[in-house]
């Protein structure tokens, strides 16, 4: 009963191809890719100002050296670059971010109905943000060229905190009640935003956006400059969840399982807290809250894909996009010359699921 | 080469929990860790396998301070099945036992892992159910799974060094014919040069398929040994609070036990 009485198959293997896995799940990439790609046209095209595809596609490939005989009018021109591109833009980031940092936040807590709008995560966010730019004035003299960097840092900081907070009262470890986290939630949300609504209503700076901008979120303050300013936290949050998908399949067997499977538990949540509150303070302080992205898309996806974070997390970057954009989409144009509040739609559409996982998972600790 | 626990304690506040206490795990052998409830099984495993860290003691996987090896290395020789997994999510099957491959596959499942994960799941006779979702299955099910996790995870042998597999009371939601399938498959685990720790409560499976039997009580180690050295009436009556007859079976190699009432406290 030694162990030189056997021969253990070797431990090392040569080749390693790929297998499938039989009666797998479908691959989701083309469908979405797709879904992204007419959501993102018809945003180019279709507003107050209507800018036409084929002449889209025209001024394209004359720009390419390939006359079509169809083209922009410089009008046209103007709208599409200086407002319509980095609108899309902007959508396409704070949906993809939204949506991974909610799938992350749910395996990290082991729980489909977390989400950064209902974890507090957003209204810190949203909470540092305001701080950042009422407190603007006495600072800006003294930043320099820091400046760009105040609202984000704090709206992260904001993020971060609150996620934290919410961690804490929740108990995130192994076995996380539904009830506690999302009572955690709810406390942490509504005393951010009630410093929100203070702050907003003492605020006289020209600066501050109305309080419909932080409590519903906007895509209407894009730009070139603020496209730039948050592209940076928003890619590096994005490749940071993205990178840890394969961990957080363990961590959804548990913390503990995880930890015998060769994952170092502590930094990969450390890791997934910081990324999550990048992404979404980053978010938070160019589009204001827009709620239920993140629960509704990988809700979605876990449905037609099932629970592999190998695949939830890249497709729930691209239908968290098309999401994002399309809403923005009928922000613009249902009630013109109106714009409704995205944030308000995006909720419409991910309360009901909310409800229907909340009925669902009664049994579920 | 074994696992070593080396006069280990755990303290909880200003109580000790467990300990001092000293045990090695030896490939080939399976080990039975018995004791009332609230004896400190759960904290010995949960110390033996790093969960914990001893307030004093350490210990060692192949001579090396187990809190020491990186992890993945770690987690090519050591494998733990805990009591009980809450998994909300609707893996399937067979994903669930492919995730026990992760610290093999650092690039993605290949061949190799997924006819490890069928052969775990063929083991444990649940191959069957592979394409079902995991929260649909009943407990004694769930468990199954848990453990086929475990084995595939273990399922080869490292370059250098034994497989060691630590059991949280593997058969506690298994009917009769599965609980001895699952101690079978650990013995043949030890055969083949790995080393089982299993925290049991049923004395009888323990003396059948273990080779050695450690006996816990209020934190300590009252006795370890072989299954027929160990399994006398005075210890389980002084551990258990249980009067019981040991009766032997000539056809059987291991002791049989029958309870026969409660034993009179202690004067």
């Amino acid at each position: 009963m030694s162990a030189s009485d056997v021969a253990p198959t070797p431990a090392t293997y040569p080749a390693r191809e790929q297998v499938k896995v039989p009666g797998g799940r479908p691959r989701p990439w083309f469908v979405l890719g797709a879904a992204l790609v007419v959501v993102t046209l018809t945003s180019l095209s279709v507003g107050s100002y209507r800018v036409p595809l084929l002449g889209l596609f025209g001024s394209v490939l004359e720009a390419l050296g390939l006359e079509t005989g169809y083209r922009l009018e410089p009008m046209q021109q103007a709208v599409l670059l200086s407002i319509r591109l980095p609108r899309v833009v902007l959508g396409v980031m704070v949906g993809a971010v939204l949506a991974t940092s909610g799938a992350a936040l749910q395996a990290l807590f082991r729980n489909p109905l977390v989400e950064p709008g209902l974890l507090g995560t957003s209204s810190g966010a949203a909470l540092g943000a305001v701080t950042a730019i009422v407190l603007d004035a006495a600072l800006s003299s003294r930043l320099g060229p820091f400046r760009l960097l105040v609202v984000p840092g704090a709206a992260f900081l904001g993020a971060l905190s609150a996620t934290v907070l919410a961690q804490r009262l929740g108990g995130g470890g192994g076995r996380t009640e539904t009830a506690r986290i999302l009572l955690a939630g709810v406390a942490v949300s509504a005393g951010a935003g009630a410093g929100i609504g203070l702050l907003t209503q003492m605020a006289t700076d020209a600066q501050l956006r109305t309080i419909t901008f932080w409590t519903w979120g906007s895509l209407a303050g894009a730009s070139w400059s603020v496209v730039v300013a948050s592209t940076v936290p928003l890619l590096i949050a994005l490749v940071l969840l993205l990178k840890d998908s394969r961990s957080l399949n363990l961590l959804l067997l548990g913390e503990r399982e995880a930890w015998h499977l060769g994952v170092d538990v502590e930094k990969l949540k450390r890791r997934l807290v910081l990324a999550a509150a990048l992404g979404v303070g980053a978010a938070v302080s160019v589009s204001g809250v827009i709620g239920f992205v993140g629960l509704l898309v990988p809700a979605l996806l876990r449905l037609a894909l099932g629970p592999d974070h190998r695949r939830l997390m890249g497709a729930s970057a691209l239908l968290g996009s098309a999401l994002l954009v399309a809403s923005d989409v009928l922000a613009r144009t249902a009630a013109v010359p109106q714009e409704l509040p995205i944030g308000a739609l995006t909720s419409m559409l991910g309360v009901p699921v909310f409800v229907s996982l909340l009925v669902r998972g009664k049994g579920m600790s | 080469m074994s696992l070593e626990a080396r006069g280990i304690e755990v303290w909880r506040g200003r109580g000790r929990t467990l300990g001092p206490l000293s045990l090695e795990l030896v490939p080939g052998e399976v080990l039975a860790v018995v004791g009332p409830n609230g004896a400190g099984k759960s904290t010995l495993l949960s110390a033996f396998c790093g969960e914990l860290s001893c307030t004093v003691g350490e210990v060692l996987l192949d001579g090396r301070p187990l809190l020491k090896w990186p992890p993945r290395e770690r987690a090519l020789r050591l494998g733990v099945l805990p009591q009980e997994s809450s998994l909300g999510f609707g893996f399937t099957v067979l994903e669930v036992a492919l995730l026990g491959r992760s610290p093999h596959a650092t690039r993605g499942e290949g061949s190799v892992d997924m006819e490890a994960a069928l052969a775990s799941l063929e083991v444990m006779d649940i191959r069957h159910l592979s394409s079902r979702p995991y929260t649909s299955l009943s407990g004694g099910e769930r468990q199954r799974v848990q453990l086929a996790r475990v084995l595939a995870q273990l399922w080869e042998a490292p370059a250098h060094g034994h497989r060691y597999l630590l059991l949280d009371e593997p058969t506690s939601s298994l009917d009769l014919s599965h609980q001895h399938l699952v101690l079978e498959e650990a013995t043949r685990f030890a055969r083949q040069g790995g080393a089982v720790l299993a925290v049991l409560h049923d004395l009888n499976l323990a003396a059948r398929y273990a080779h050695r039997i450690a006996v816990l009580k209020d934190g300590k180690l009252v006795e370890l040994g072989a299954p027929a050295q160990v399994l006398r009436p005075d210890l389980i009556a002084s551990t258990f609070g249980l009067q019981v007859r040991v009766v032997e079976y000539p056809d059987s190699p291991a002791p049989f036990i029958i309870p026969s009432g409660r034993a009179p406290p202690p004067a």
